[in-house]
């Protein structure tokens, strides 16, 4: 892993009126890295990653994503980067396959290359007993694999990963996370959020986020030890605790 | 007394069978989970028990009434909590809370002080329409309608997904405060760690119980020793005790792949494979498996999983 920062946030604020939503990140991610972005429930994550997605500009503040500024590159952002979130990710009344063409083409891929590189796709995941199912009849853990791979077809540099593993069974869950090391050893940057603690200490460093600032941001082995806890979840507990009361 | 008992449930949903000859017993004053992944059939279950969806198949008894066809006593007795925000976005805290006292026949103040607690959190807010609300205050609203006639059973369908660790760590407290008032307390979770808090859980698959136990009978029936291993590749290492002859499971959790052995397992050998797989670094201990191990361990005894 290079230490080159593909991701670079200095000051980073975001209001809403009054709210403060951001405020005042600063935090860099690196090429090829698995980077955890953690926090609680409001704490200000979905802000700031729509601002790294180029879906929302920062109030005040640095920020570059893939070396594009996201004031005025958010469309160069954009085209640089997939993303994946548990609610929404892929078309139910169109088969696996049709999605992909769908995602593909917006990405501006030939069909000749969609066609070539879905079916290693396909071929990868062992998924081709769905390929022709629609998105509706495949089983969820299954649904979050394949919406990931679609994620990352264009070849983003940096994937956004929003609570991808939400509620999928204990097995699944961590094929999914042998899907993502894959993509992290052919380069591409993992940008996590999660509540499953142990997902946490997968990453090669993790931010905690709380109300609006980053509390800590570090490997986890190194939190673990600097907050004299036993594991991710521990560390999560004090900092959400300690900046609460 | 049982507050619960089923016996066969089953029911589909066209091709799909959502339940598939379910049985369990909830005793009074019990805190029982469900744990399972989504699509497990919790929310099927958790209906029928509510008296909101009919079984095909089995019989159910809850607190002694029959949901099919005394659903009118039982709803007075029981309070349910769906997992998607159900109460009324436009009106306000309080006067979702009202509207449900008014219901079943009760005020706010007669039963304030079963729900102080929980409310307390919120009261500040009461003004506020329920769909200005964070996803915190949206559940503990929920909790408090579904509380607010002093019910003796309480079902709650996921009531932490999505919910932040430490925020489910407080609502964990609040059901065992509930359940110090003499409340039994149904819940369901895709959180294997929160089976920890139950008295007895019930894992579920696929519309199948895997196993019915208290957590700590389920963890001692995993029956062989499981093991911690780390190296500074750990993805390497995964794939190469996947590869491992005598490897019955390898999984990633948190630091260290959780893995068992076949046979009589040695140290000497395992290592000696890791280093002639170029992995010199590894580290292992023995460890003590969780509910999810269990789990896991289940699932792949139900039907091979491909790795």
């Amino acid at each position: 892993m290079s230490q080159d920062s593909i991701i670079i946030v200095k000051d980073l604020v975001k209001k809403f009126g009054n709210f403060i939503a951001n405020d005042h990140l600063t935090f860099d991610v690196y090429q090829g890295e698995i980077f955890g972005f953690l926090g609680a429930n409001g704490a200000g994550k979905t802000t700031a990653i729509r601002i790294l997605c180029g879906l929302s500009t920062p109030t005040s503040g640095k920020v570059s994503v893939a070396g594009y500024d996201a004031y005025k590159q958010t469309e160069k952002i954009k085209q640089n980067i997939g993303y994946m979130s548990q609610r929404f990710s892929l078309y139910e009344d169109l088969t696996a396959f049709e999605n992909i063409q769908f995602y593909g083409g917006i990405y501006g891929l030939s069909s000749k290359e969609i066609k070539s590189r879905s079916a290693k796709l396909f071929d990868r995941l062992g998924f081709e007993e769905f390929q022709k199912k629609q998105i509706k009849d495949i089983p969820l853990g299954w649904r979050q694999k394949l919406a990931f791979s679609v994620a990352i077809f264009h070849k983003p540099k940096i994937v956004f990963l929003d609570e991808p593993t939400g509620g999928v069974d204990p097995i699944t869950r961590r094929q999914f996370w042998d899907l993502i090391y894959q993509a992290a050893n052919d380069g591409i940057t993992i940008f996590v959020t999660t509540h499953y603690m142990d997902e946490a200490e997968y990453c090669n460093r993790a931010s905690i986020m709380v109300d609006g600032r980053i509390a800590d941001i570090d490997t986890p082995l190194n939190m673990i030890k600097k907050y004299n806890a036993n594991s991710m979840d521990d560390v999560f507990y004090i900092l959400a605790r300690k900046m609460v009361d | 007394m049982q507050a619960i008992v089923a016996v066969n449930i089953s029911k589909h949903f066209g091709e799909t069978q959502a339940l598939k000859d379910i049985s369990f017993e909830v005793n009074s004053n019990e805190l029982f989970g469900f744990i399972g992944p989504d699509g497990a059939g919790k929310t099927t279950l958790f209906r029928i028990i509510a008296s909101l969806l009919l079984s095909e198949s089995g019989s159910v008894s809850v607190m002694g009434l029959n949901p099919a066809s005394e659903y009118k006593v039982l709803r007075t007795k029981l309070g349910y909590m769906p997992g998607r925000f159900s109460l009324y976005p436009d009106l306000t805290v309080e006067e979702n809370l009202k509207f449900y006292a008014t219901i079943f026949g009760t005020t706010i103040s007669e039963n304030y002080e079963l729900i102080k607690d929980i409310y307390s959190h919120i009261e500040p807010f009461k003004k506020r329409p329920a769909g200005k609300l964070s996803g915190g205050m949206k559940q503990k609203l929920a909790l408090s309608c579904a509380l607010i006639h002093k019910p003796e059973l309480l079902i709650l369908d996921e009531p932490t997904t999505g919910v932040d660790a430490v925020s489910r760590k407080e609502f964990w407290q609040m059901l065992k405060r509930l359940q110090g008032q003499g409340i039994t307390v149904l819940v369901s979770t895709p959180y294997m760690d929160e089976a920890a808090l139950c008295d007895r859980v019930a894992l579920i698959q696929k519309g199948s119980i895997l196993s019915i136990d208290t957590p700590q009978n389920i963890i001692d029936a995993y029956g062989k020793p499981l093991f911690g291993l780390r190296a500074g590749n750990m993805y390497n290492l995964l794939l190469k005790l996947k590869e491992y002859e005598n490897c019955s499971s390898a999984h990633l959790f948190g630091q260290y792949i959780h893995s068992s052995f076949k046979g009589k397992f040695s140290r000497e050998e395992l290592f000696s494979y890791l280093n002639s797989n170029r992995i010199n670094d590894a580290e292992i201990i023995e460890v003590t498996p969780g509910i999810e191990d269990c789990f896991m361990q289940l699932m792949e005894h139900n039907e091979p999983v491909s790795i």
